[in-house]
């Protein structure tokens, strides 16, 4: 593909993906997942979670962090302004025309009703590809990744830990488990 | 009206919020509302409602509101500017780190030991997404769950693009609830 093709398709790529992102950083982490690890083939799926993770760990809006980091890895600097780009501009349009007559969006029956539909969907969507992430973690990692999964799952919806936390948390034992394989093998 | 203000107020947001969308709210709030009064508190109200209506990340959402409102135009472009300006720097540098080192040992330990985490952060936000379209009105949302579940199958069965069946499921709840509701 030449540079300017992928350009563009990076470009729309993240225009429509931010155009339809409602719900925050992991629903934008799903469908740049499906957009592209499954339907282009660009970014492995694992290095999908590698960059959500550092986008997740960074200051600033996740949704633009992964951006940022999926428009390098496709295209280096180049990719990474056309890829913020895609990302703000919808929302700032969006929010510009909106901030004009607020009250009467805000109010509005069907505006209300497509969103909660749209709610539905979106739930859907990250469903299918916690699915997808689940299998790759298993077969990866087998039941170790599970079980940080389920303790990370657990910190975070049953017990409202901070993600930071979370983060830093699974940080340092993926440190301690590799510093733990290097002294096994040193004595092997 | 000072645009240098506007943007050193919304870097600070975009440099300070960790951990994504809801997190960065008390900060919107405090250089926003408490220290400048561009917003009043009502305002501000409305303007999470907004963001949880509309696409995009809250701050992003949250600078160009506020910018419009004081400045115009111009101004939404200073404040979202100050807000992602802090990503671009920070994240460009990790990503040619990154990239440059991901094959050292203990980089790969540490990123396969968030790869799970970030595995379970998305199911524990689809689940908030999901209780919140079942359970956000009071009552059990049938129609809602049934639609959650026809998208979730039409994925695993057919894999159509994922906008496909978010807007499918939009344009069938506009349509539906306010039929369930007593007509238009």
């Amino acid at each position: 593909m030449g540079h300017k093709n992928k350009y563009w398709t990076l470009f729309l790529s993240t225009l429509t993906i931010s155009t339809f992102t409602f719900g925050g950083g992991y629903v934008i982490i799903s469908l740049l997942k499906k957009k592209f690890s499954d339907e282009l083939g660009w970014i492995e799926e694992k290095e999908m979670l590698n960059l959500a993770a550092i986008a997740q760990s960074s200051p600033g809006a996740v949704a633009v962090n992964a951006a940022i980091l999926v428009g390098y890895k496709v295209a280096g600097l180049p990719g990474t302004i056309i890829a913020i780009i895609g990302t703000i501009l919808p929302p700032f349009v969006i929010i510009s025309v909106i901030s004009l007559c607020y009250t009467a969006f805000r109010d509005n029956r069907i505006v209300a009703a497509v969103l909660r539909g749209m709610q539905s969907g979106v739930a859907a969507v990250i469903a299918d590809v916690t699915v997808n992430l689940c299998g790759t973690v298993y077969k990866e990692t087998q039941v170790l990744g599970l079980v940080v999964m389920v303790a990370a799952f657990a910190a975070s919806w049953f017990f409202s830990v901070n993600v930071l936390w979370i983060i830093l948390a699974c940080a340092i034992f993926g440190v301690g488990r590799t510093w733990y394989l290097h002294h096994k093998e040193g004595r092997a | 009206m000072n645009y240098l203000d506007l943007f050193l107020s919304f870097f600070q947001i975009g440099l300070f919020s960790f951990g994504g969308g809801m997190a960065a709210m008390p900060l919107i709030q405090a250089q926003v509302v408490d220290r400048h009064g561009w917003l009043t508190m009502a305002e501000f109200t409305d303007l999470i409602t907004i963001s949880e209506m509309t696409p995009g990340p809250i701050a992003v959402n949250a600078s160009t509101f506020v910018g419009t409102r004081i400045g115009g135009t111009l101004g939404a472009l200073v404040a979202t500017f100050g807000c992602i300006l802090p990503s671009c720097i920070i994240v460009s540098l990790l990503a040619w780190l990154y990239f440059r080192y991901k094959n050292l040992s203990y980089i790969q330990g540490t990123l396969s030991g968030l790869r799970p985490a970030i595995v379970a952060l998305i199911a524990s936000a689809g689940l908030s997404i999901l209780s919140l379209a079942l359970l956000g009105e009071g009552s059990f949302n049938w129609l809602g769950g049934l639609m959650f579940l026809a998208g979730f199958l039409v994925l695993r069965r057919w894999k159509p693009d994922p906008i496909l069946v978010m807007l499918g499921c939009g344009v069938l709840g506009g349509v539906l609830y306010p039929l369930l509701d007593g007509g238009f």
